[in-house]
């Protein structure tokens, strides 16, 4: 029995109110004024679409062995690189490399659950298959998009032991239907009438689907506990459902009061969002549209009850902060050419092989454990850092990713360039031994304090932009 | 231990050129005007200079790498020319190796010199992004400020100080510097500071405020060594001489280690109790006449007295308070103005120090010149509290 076997999801802390979006753009675009109310999540400057996946993924991972992997698919139509495999970055920042295939999927909404099916499928033999869906979507200024879409991640695992949600069918139509696009040469969406995409496209290709899907599953309408499907239209679902014979209730909320749509993630983000409340014998069924439509059943298990927490879409979404600064949007997507100082212009050139030597002390946050003396230290080196010790070639790997660490000195450097200043760095200390100086993020002032406990979290830490924009990552400490 | 190099090398000439935002010159010019006086302090003839050392930390924004720039700016005879870096703690290290050469019988006459410009990079304190390609990619994104304000927090955390006592105390590091500073024509900053002003500074890198920190200066120095022997025979009076010199490395075990508390430079407190082996000192505090320490920033400073074992541990903000370093205090610190008002342009701070030491000894310090010091005593720290480089030079009177 194929399925799910674990769910996570990771949602940025800060929310922009939509309200002051609208405020700041209404002498241009009186006419958004219904949208403006809630808010969406909005990534902070130091994320993107593989950092976000990373956090899912270490959320779905809570009660996993990571290494257990074999399969990673990473879903998004916002992949930081075209041509350097994504899916790769995250495999490494989980500290899994070998014995492992990984793939990149995109080029459409239902980017997520083609991911998903492809993850079902390859775990049928029993290798564990992350399945992980990330967008940092972009949006003209004044846009309804602008208000509709958020940023955010789903991390599902799919195998074949304890499955908590167990996959009853799947079916697939591909057609190239262009409700929007974005071009090679374009950051933003070109959409066409909505009327249009609902009369000829929704009601003509989704009912259809979901009908060869409920047969495929030998199932009715009415059977569907819970009915995901996203759309930047709220009443489409709910009509959808109508004409396929699924009850009302159970189409699922649309998370857009406080979220926003995550563009290829968002089917995902909405099933990890139902998993989490779901009970065994409830069927789940996902439909995605985009060039055709993916639709996915599920039944939950009575394993799902055993599943340790995590946080999930609704852990992630009660972390907030609140950001009514328009501007602060618009500068943390490049959308605004801020005055950033003589500070800002440094190379930021990668050493590829550097990179590629020190890739687990980087990306996976691999420190070292002295054999002799026991210390942990980060980075590992040759020669053990206590100061009692100094054997040589004695340590072993050692992730520190997920251990819980403090701030032993901090400051707010005002000189430092920082995208969101001023800059907040410090000493930070991890109980087993090892500390370093780390940036911080997801930092206010009320927050960090000596003593104050962080969460390593995976984030950019520079672009490279004088080379087309390659990422640097690294990790952060943020406060728990 | 070794026997150490006390009273075997003399300090002959030294010269430091004004420091400041020199607008009108580059590094050859700074280092020209510095080396004039140093060689007509000496009295010695150019061609008598057996080997120099040339120290500058941050060439690759002004004179670029190697022993070349001194020996063609000032037309050397082709002798041995050695380029040090060892940041901040640049000056003293050339000092070092001059004094070595002379101690060791290799150069009857050594010449250091150091110089930086750092005005010609268009935007306000030191460059940064200096590190090799592994640092670029997990180094934090820190600056100075940033580094040393951090010792504040540890040290307030360490002995439970107040931030309002210890943003006092650090105030008055400042306010010192700038009364000092006022009395000295060379110095970047001549201008004495309220209390209230530097209280109410802008934040730089919290908790250090504008005035925590020191300036960004252009300027050279420059020093010739002998023995005392060839500086008698010379017919030199009032010979100043070298007691110790001596220099602490991080091994990485601040930053590395979680038996640090970051609250203190554990180099510093290693560095300067050899110092007082070498130069014979038992009790410094009663016979150390004057320090010049490195005052990046007016905590590093306070916190400096303790690792000098001059206030105790955790104490010094109270030493600081009661004037104990001021002008008229039990022992000037800063009294030409430090790094905070003279400046600091990184690689000839050390040599600056010792610029201010020598001069009082030998009672030529002008309106600021205090009365009958012996021995001064100068720090001078490159890097930041977790990771640095620690030189302590102790000079006094020939006796």
């Amino acid at each position: 029995m194929v399925g799910i076997v674990a769910f996570g999801a990771y949602v940025p802390r800060l929310r922009l109110n939509r309200q002051a979006a609208y405020d700041a753009n209404k002498w241009f675009a009186p006419g958004l004024r219904g949208l403006a109310k809630g808010e969406r999540s909005m990534a902070n400057w130091d994320e993107d679409s593989i950092t976000m996946a990373v956090e899912a993924s270490r959320d779905c991972l809570t009660s996993h062995k990571a290494e257990d992997v074999r399969n990673i698919y990473f879903a998004s139509t916002t992949h930081p690189f075209k041509d350097r495999q994504n899916a790769g970055v995250i495999g490494t920042a989980l500290n899994v490399e070998q014995n492992l295939s990984a793939a990149d999927i995109g080029g459409s909404l239902k980017a997520g659950t083609s991911a998903l099916i492809a993850g079902l499928n390859a775990s049928k033999g029993g290798a564990p298959s992350l399945v992980a869906a990330a967008d940092k979507r972009m949006a003209r200024v004044a846009s309804a998009n602008e208000l509709n879409y958020g940023d955010g991640a789903a991390a599902l695992l799919c195998g074949t032991e304890n499955v908590i949600a167990k996959l009853v069918g799947h079916h697939s139509v591909s057609m190239d239907f262009v409700d929007h696009f974005r071009g090679d040469e374009s950051d933003f969406d070109y959409g066409w009438e909505e009327r249009w995409i609902r009369d000829e496209g929704y009601s003509k290709i989704v009912p259809p689907a979901i009908k060869a899907a409920l047969a495929a599953c030998k199932l009715k309408g009415s059977d569907i506990t819970h009915f995901i499907m996203p759309s930047l239209m709220p009443a489409v679902p709910k009509q959808m459902a109508k004409i396929s014979g699924i009850a009302e209730g159970a189409v699922r909320d649309l998370l857009g009061a406080n979220l926003g749509d995550t563009g290829a993630a968002h089917a995902l983000v909405m099933l990890v969002d139902a998993l989490e409340g779901a009970k065994a014998g409830d069927k789940i069924m996902v439909v995605a549209f985009g060039q055709g439509v993916d639709t996915l059943v599920f039944e939950v298990t009575a394993e799902k009850d055993k599943l340790p927490k995590r946080k999930g879409v609704s852990g992630w979404i009660a972390r907030r902060k609140e950001e009514k600064n328009y501007m602060k949007f618009l500068a943390f997507n490049d959308m605004l050419p801020i005055e950033k100082g003589m500070r800002a212009e440094f190379d930021k050139k990668t050493a590829l092989s550097v990179l590629w030597r020190k890739r687990d002390m980087i990306y996976g946050l691999v420190g070292g454990k002295c054999k002799v003396c026991g210390t942990v230290q980060f980075p590992r080196s040759q020669v053990c850092v206590n100061p009692n010790c100094h054997a040589i070639d004695s340590q072993d790997p050692y992730a520190m990713a997920g251990l819980e660490c403090s701030v032993m000195s901090f400051t707010a450097d005002s000189l430092v360039y920082s995208p969101d200043p001023p800059g907040y760095y410090g000493m930070i200390t991890f109980p087993e031994g090892g500390r370093f100086m780390a940036d911080f993020t997801d930092s206010d002032k009320d927050q960090v304090k000596v003593g104050a406990k962080m969460r390593m979290t995976f984030r950019i830490r520079d672009n490279d932009t004088m080379r087309g924009g390659f990422k640097r990552y690294f990790w952060k400490a943020a406060p728990v | 231990m070794a026997r150490g190099i006390k009273d075997k090398v003399a300090i002959l000439g030294m010269g430091c050129s004004k420091f400041g935002e020199r607008w009108d010159s580059g590094a050859e010019e700074l280092m020209l005007e510095a080396y004039k006086e140093c060689l007509k302090d000496a009295g010695i003839d150019q061609n008598q200079l057996q080997a120099a050392w040339f120290s500058t930390a941050i060439d690759e924004v002004h004179v670029g790498k190697s022993g070349i720039p001194l020996s063609t700016t000032l037309r050397l005879p082709n002798i041995p020319v050695t380029h040090v870096e060892n940041m901040c703690a640049s000056g003293t290290e050339a000092f070092r190796g001059a004094c070595y050469a002379v101690a060791s019988g290799a150069a009857d006459f050594a010449l250091a010199l150091g110089v930086e410009k750092l005005k010609d990079t268009g935007y306000g304190g030191l460059p940064g992004g200096r590190g090799g390609p592994l640092q670029a990619l997990w180094n934090a994104s820190g600056t100075a400020p940033g580094n040393f304000a951090q010792l504040a927090t540890a040290y307030m955390t360490a002995h439970g100080v107040s931030g309002e006592d210890l943003k006092k105390a650090i105030g008055h590091v400042s306010w010192k510097s700038h009364q000092n500073g006022a009395k000295n024509p060379k110095a970047h900053l001549q201008k004495a500071v309220e209390m209230d002003t530097i209280l109410n500074a802008p934040m730089i890198a919290s908790p250090l405020g504008l005035f925590d920190c020191c300036g960004v200066s252009d300027g050279a120095a420059a020093a010739i060594v002998t023995t005392p022997e060839i500086a008698k025979a010379l017919g030199k009076h009032d010979i100043v001489s070298v007691k110790a010199l001596q220099l602490s490395v991080s091994n990485g075990s601040e930053s590395g280690h979680n038996s640090w508390d970051g609250s203190y430079f554990h180099t510093t407190r290693i560095a300067s109790k050899k110092a007082y082996e070498e130069a014979g000192i038992k009790n410094p505090r009663d016979e150390v006449s004057m320090f010049e320490v490195h005052d990046c920033f007016s905590v590093t400073e306070l916190v400096t007295m303790e690792d000098l074992h001059i206030s105790e541990t955790g104490k010094g903000w109270r030493d600081v308070l009661d004037g104990f370093y001021d002008a008229d205090g039990k022992i000037p610190c800063q009294i030409d103005g430090g790094l905070k008002c003279f400046g600091h342009p990184i690689g000839a701070s050390g040599l600056r120090m010792l610029y201010e030491m020598y001069l009082q000894i030998q009672g030529k310090a002008g309106a600021r010149q205090l009365k009958n010091p012996r021995i001064g005593m100068t720090h001078n720290l490159g890097g930041a509290p977790r990771e640095n480089i620690s030189s302590v030079a102790i000079v006094g009177r020939y006796e």
